[in-house]
């Protein structure tokens, strides 16, 4: 009888359901894989290493590049290692904004997960009605930032500026006429936090939407059920965190257990599943949608009452404003130490995490004192998902491999780093 | 948080015994320092402990020190930082040890005891060159194929040894010795105690 060999199989690091840069070396039995071994560090970019040779207000922007699809989420859990360091308060309407543009990004980054996860199992139009909403939250990223995607609005201390008084129109153009122009503008003519507001109104709306389509579909049903199971006990081993922990029934949730900035004080729930499936983190995460879309609109009722800073008024962290800068020498020396050398931080090793919208995003920071911290070290939830990749696919078809990069969520720019 | 940081203090110190070099809490957090030889046994009665179950393996953290506080650290170089997470009694600790021999630096794997950790020391060993001993597949991970050296270590330059071109004569990719100098535009710099007080609201 002749010998029967497996072999290998190369997946990526430029097949489209990679997403991004994974090359993944597949030993297979047939249809079956035996082995997954995931190359990874094809984006490294030594964003730690460059962080030591920073000061610390210059590594806010690389902050974004790592998680490229939730910036500011990542941002937070950076600002809140400094303060930690520090000792600095933040103020109370600067920690809803944190709040609100935390849920905002975790939106964001669902949609991104949902569309993308579609698309691998091979439905279309999720992917297009994602994407139609996340145009409307890169709008509130670009209204408060001015950037759509990195943008570097979180500071050690608070955030850059307050949310805008008006929320930017568009404006007619050759491929855009008068009355298209009329209907985008339409709920665009308030502030960003009425914007926002009316986003939140429509969107439960647009959840059910995604649901009809994928969550009674036989086939979606057909590929994600009893795909990728982890039990809690091995989630937990694995250093599983975020949608995959509580997919296996683990009702885990940085925001609910360790609460940070103001999350004590909002009302929301946190879905769990049961069988540790791809099909449960799906649902975990649809339910997510809805719990962060009623964060955001108690966010938004708080906001709209409470006027006030929005960054410390200590200005060895945070920069004085520009009027105070010219007009007195004080502020002027602040200005100019700050933006050259920096602030110093105590001695020190901290720890700081949020719930990212993929699982715990940590920042540990070790600090002697100087203006650059001595060592950061971040901590990706992907990274720690990815691990598990040979563990989950083992036994299964080639299709599942990629439902199973789908329900992990995977960003090349954190896992890498 | 503070009570139920002296309690945690109280119940690692009373698991690991004299295992523990030293704990301290600072700023809401505890660590706790074991000797290299201990790490293992220690990582095992942290996880299985009922007053502790540190089930959760967050993160392991290679650190350098050579240079640390502008010299004026005298110690072992490296370092590996174990960060755990109790979901059961919603605890955090982290563990540190220090390689005995700096030239050489090894440290017992903990990989049967969590195998999360599987990467994390990879990354451990590309990065800063610590062996982990008892590790089933110790590669590199986040660097390139073939790369030389251990980038995170202090006395490797941040802009690298080789850079990669395209050459069209071999019409092949190629390494080459970096073109850049590396600059610094900001220099270090750590001050008095009092400088500036950024620490005092």
């Amino acid at each position: 009888m002749a010998e029967i060999r497996n072999y290998t199989m190369n997946f990526g690091p430029q097949h489209p359901a990679a997403h991004g840069v994974l090359r993944l070396v597949l030993e297979l039995d047939g249809e079956v894989i035996q082995r997954a071994d995931p190359h990874i560090g094809l984006l490294h970019r030594a964003t730690e290493k460059l962080a030591e040779t920073r000061t610390y207000i210059q590594t806010v922007p690389y902050m974004d590049r790592l998680d490229y699809v939730s910036m500011m989420a990542n941002e937070h859990a950076y600002v809140m290692a400094i303060e930690k360091l520090l000792g600095v308060d933040v103020p109370k309407r600067a920690q809803y904004i944190r709040v609100m543009f935390d849920e905002i990004t975790r939106i964001l980054n669902h949609l991104l997960w949902l569309g993308a996860h579609a698309l691998d199992v091979g439905a279309m139009t999720v992917f297009l009605y994602a994407f139609r909403e996340r145009e409307d939250l890169m709008d509130c990223y670009e209204a408060v930032s001015g950037a759509r995607m990195h943008a570097a609005y979180y500071r050690p201390g608070g955030v850059y500026r307050d949310l805008p008084e008006k929320m930017p129109q568009y404006k007619p153009s050759q491929v855009k006429n008068e009355a298209e122009i009329k209907r985008l503008n339409e709920n665009r003519q308030g502030s960003l936090l009425d914007f926002i507001e009316d986003f939140t109104r429509r969107f439960p709306g647009y959840v059910d939407e995604y649901e009809t389509l994928l969550t009674e579909n036989r086939i979606w049903k057909q590929r994600t059920v009893g795909i990728g199971v982890v039990t809690p006990e091995r989630a937990q081993a694995l250093g599983f965190t975020g949608p995959m922990l509580r997919g296996s029934g683990i009702a885990w949730d940085l925001r609910k257990k360790q609460p940070y900035e103001v999350y004590d004080k909002l009302d929301f729930d946190i879905p769990v599943g049961t069988n540790g499936d791809c099909y449960d983190r799906y649902l975990v995460r649809m339910q997510e949608f809805r719990e962060s879309n009623r964060i955001i609109q108690q966010c938004v009722a708080w906001l709209r009452k409470n006027p006030g800073p929005v960054i410390t008024s200590n200005h060895k962290v945070a920069p004085p404003s520009r009027e105070e800068m010219k007009a007195s020498m004080e502020e002027l020396i602040h200005h100019f130490k700050l933006f050259s050398e920096g602030f110093h931080v105590p001695p020190g090793e901290v720890y700081a995490a949020v719930e990212h919208p993929k699982g715990e995003f940590g920042i540990f920071l070790c600090s002697d004192g100087a203006n650059k911290p001595w060592r950061m070290k971040i901590r990706a939830p992907g990274f720690a998902h990815l691990s598990a990749m040979d563990e989950m696919t083992k036994g299964h078809m080639i299709a599942d491999v990629v439902a199973i990069i789908g329900t992990m969520d995977i960003v090349f720019g954190e896992v890498d780093r | 948080m503070p009570a139920n940081l002296e309690a945690l203090k109280g119940s690692v110190e009373t698991a690991l015994g004299e295992r523990v070099r030293s704990s301290v809490s600072d700023r809401g957090e505890l660590t706790v320092t074991v000797a290299a030889a201990d790490l293992v046994a220690a990582m095992k009665l942290l996880r299985d402990d009922a007053a502790l179950a540190f089930t959760t393996l967050i993160d392991v953290i290679g650190v350098d020190y050579s240079g640390f506080g502008d010299g004026a650290y005298d110690g072992p170089r490296f370092a590996v930082i174990y960060n755990l997470l109790s979901i059961r009694h919603n605890t955090r600790v982290r563990v540190k040890v220090f390689a005995p021999n700096d030239d050489m630096p090894v440290v017992d794997s903990v990989i049967d005891v969590w195998p999360g950790a599987n990467w994390f020391e990879r990354e451990a060993f590309d990065l800063y060159g610590i062996i982990f001993k008892g590790h089933p597949d110790l590669r590199r991970i986040l660097t390139d194929y073939g790369f030389v050296g251990h980038p995170f270590r202090k006395d490797f330059p941040i802009s690298g040894y080789v850079e990669m071109r395209y050459d069209p004569q071999q019409r092949r990719v190629i390494y080459q010795p970096v073109s850049i100098e590396p600059r610094e535009i900001v220099p270090r710099v750590i001050r008095e105690g009092s400088y500036g007080d950024s620490g005092k609201t």
